[in-house]
């Protein structure tokens, strides 16, 4: 039972960073129907400038702080460059051009990212304590290992997605954001500016983003692959819902967890590396049994 | 009749609008005042250009030629959030209601431009954002006692009857406290009891807050009641333009709508 739960633990820990990646790719898509192909470029571009100015401010009094606050202004200006250079230009182009457009923007990001600051792995230490710690001993009989860091980084997650449904649901720029989700044009005749949402839009995504960066990077090394996140959040989305806060958290959730269990249950039978299609396959499943997702609504074409 | 208010200056006037969408002409050469503090009615059969005007006047379509003259600034376009910070509120021939969102969110929505806490404060949630929040909120409950849709107020607006959702959209409209109001068919497809609310709501507001409106509705009825003056369209060009009696006797309006060939 112990060691059941911290196989399921765990997943869902990795689960909380799809989930991350998920919300990022969602707000966008919600706010200016756009499927944003970039978000796994963010978390990359993101997380590699937060690294390298670490280093360059390491002997300043208080190098995290002013790396965090950097990079937070760098991901602001790139949502207002987004804006103002793809967006505003695309306005009421079909969907397929915005989505090469953020095609476009990734590989910008990718490239732009690895030549300024490099391409090099780079490890990333916030100092979050990385030695296990054994829980309910005397519940389970020898109790259960979880890693510090993967408790540290499932409240920080946490926290984020508490602090951002607060935000769209209590203040005038998260109804605002929320109505500019639901209708385009009566949220403008409220006088609403789309470009302003935009805006903010892309920065929450730029926010979550460096988190999700910030915390995969101190685990595996800020790298190249961390760009690649976002494939994961495909079958994520796919599972909660396009339009869906609730079903992209969800979503994670249950692909973290399920790809952990099914590779330690299932995996001495079928065969290892579960784990690495597990999430796809459940999409497809998805795909032909319930295309809207878990929170998603069905959509009946008016003829 | 109200005929005897007295009306003012104009607030709004268009000259020569012409807008066509690749070879449909939407709207010829239309020239039109709006007086401040009148009811406009704009009449005329289906796909006459009634809705494009309005979309001219909030800047939803960009005329292709003629200009806007409204409170003395002429423009030849404007943009929806602009005219919105001008003034002028709206609701849509199909509402366009926010769905997903209470009826006290929509109409707060329609406050937008009124609250001006800093986005740093609204992350916070404290102090000015609060407060302006509990105020604003306050305003809105006005509207929806002066709607009568108390008992709503907490339902997704997507689970509404189509009456009640016009009168939400009415609201979060009048929530803006607009000058110039554009009402796009709001009693279709109502019911007589449904249309004589709406009726007296607009009247009401006419006449508590001086709103002027402009207002497309089919009903004759209800036009000849509520309007101080009414515009005609047809195929995209004005042919008539008085108050209700002289429409009533216009030989080229009662051929419009008898279908008499062109
Ligand atoms: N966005 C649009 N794109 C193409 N054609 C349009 C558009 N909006 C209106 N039209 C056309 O302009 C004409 C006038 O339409 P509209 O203003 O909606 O008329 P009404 O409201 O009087 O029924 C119609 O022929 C309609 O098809
Ligand atoms: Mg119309």
């Amino acid at each position: 039972m112990g060691f059941f739960i911290e196989v399921l633990v765990g997943g869902l820990m990795a689960g909380v960073l799809y989930s991350l990646v998920a919300l990022g790719f969602v707000l966008i898509f919600k706010a200016s129907g756009v499927f944003n192909f970039a978000q796994g470029a963010m978390v990359l571009f993101a997380a590699l400038s937060f690294v390298r100015l670490l280093d360059i401010l390491k002997d300043t009094f208080a190098p995290m702080l002013l790396s965090l606050a950097i990079t937070i202004a760098i991901m602001i200006v790139l949502a207002i460059a987004i804006e103002r250079l793809v967006l505003r230009p695309l306005v009421n182009q079909p969907g397929i051009s915005l989505f090469m457009a953020t095609l476009g923007i990734a590989y910008f990001l990718d490239g732009f990212g690895q030549a300024i600051w490099g391409s090099d792995i780079y490890t990333l230490d916030v100092g979050i304590p990385k030695d296990p710690v054994l829980l309910f001993e005397s519940v389970f009989e020898g109790g259960v290992l979880l890693s510090t860091e993967d408790m540290v980084a499932a409240l920080v997650a946490g926290v984020l997605v508490a602090v951002l449904a607060l935000f769209f649901q209590r203040t005038r720029i998260g109804r605002a954001l929320r109505a500019v989700a639901d209708d385009h044009q009566a949220a403008q005749s409220v006088g609403i500016p789309l470009n302003y949402i935009w805006v903010i839009v892309w920065t929450v995504a730029g926010l979550v983003a460096l988190v999700a960066g910030i915390i995969w990077g101190s685990k595996l090394g800020v790298q190249f692959s961390l760009s690649l996140i976002a494939l994961k959040a495909l079958p994520v989305l796919i599972l909660g819902g396009f339009e869906s806060v609730l079903g992209a958290i969800v979503g994670g959730l249950i692909i973290g967890a399920g790809e952990k269990l099914s590779e330690v249950y299932l995996g001495p039978y079928i065969g290892g590396g579960i784990e690495n299609w597990f999430a796809y396959v459940l999409a497809l499943f998805f795909l032909l049994f319930r295309p809207q997702g878990l929170f998603g609504e069905k959509h009946i074409d008016r003829v | 009749m109200t005929a005897v208010r007295s009306l003012g200056e104009p607030i709004l006037s268009m000259d020569s609008i012409s807008l066509s969408f690749g070879g449909v002409k939407a709207l010829t050469d239309i020239s039109l005042h709006v007086r401040k503090h009148e009811i406009l009615a704009i009449i005329g059969p289906n796909g006459a250009g009634k809705s494009s005007l309005l979309n001219v006047i909030n800047g939803v379509y960009h005329p292709s030629s003629g200009s806007v003259t409204y409170k003395g600034a002429t423009r030849s376009q404007m943009r929806p959030h602009e005219a919105a910070s001008q003034g002028i509120a709206r609701t849509f021939q199909n509402i366009a209601l926010f769905k997903g969102m209470t009826v006290l969110d929509n109409i707060m929505t329609g406050r937008t431009l009124k609250m001006h806490a800093g986005f740093f404060w609204q992350c916070i949630y404290v102090g000015k954002a609060r407060d302006e929040e509990i105020r604003h909120r306050r305003k809105v409950e006005e509207i929806i006692d002066f709607l009568q849709i108390e008992s709503i107020r907490k339902t997704p607006v997507g689970r509404l009857p189509y009456g009640l959702q016009k009168r939400v959209e009415l609201g979060r409209a009048l929530a803006a406290e607009p000058e110039l109001l554009l009402l796009d068919e709001p009693m279709a497809g109502m019911n007589i009891e449904e249309k004589e609310d709406m009726s007296r709501f607009i009247l009401d507001i006419n006449d508590e807050f001086g709103t002027t409106i402009v207002l497309i509705e089919h009903d004759m009825g209800v036009v000849m009641d509520l309007s101080d003056r009414v515009v005609v369209l047809d195929y995209g060009r004005k042919i008539g333009d008085g108050t209700p009696d002289e429409i009533r006797g216009n030989q080229e309006v009662i051929d419009a709508y008898l279908g008499v060939a062109h």
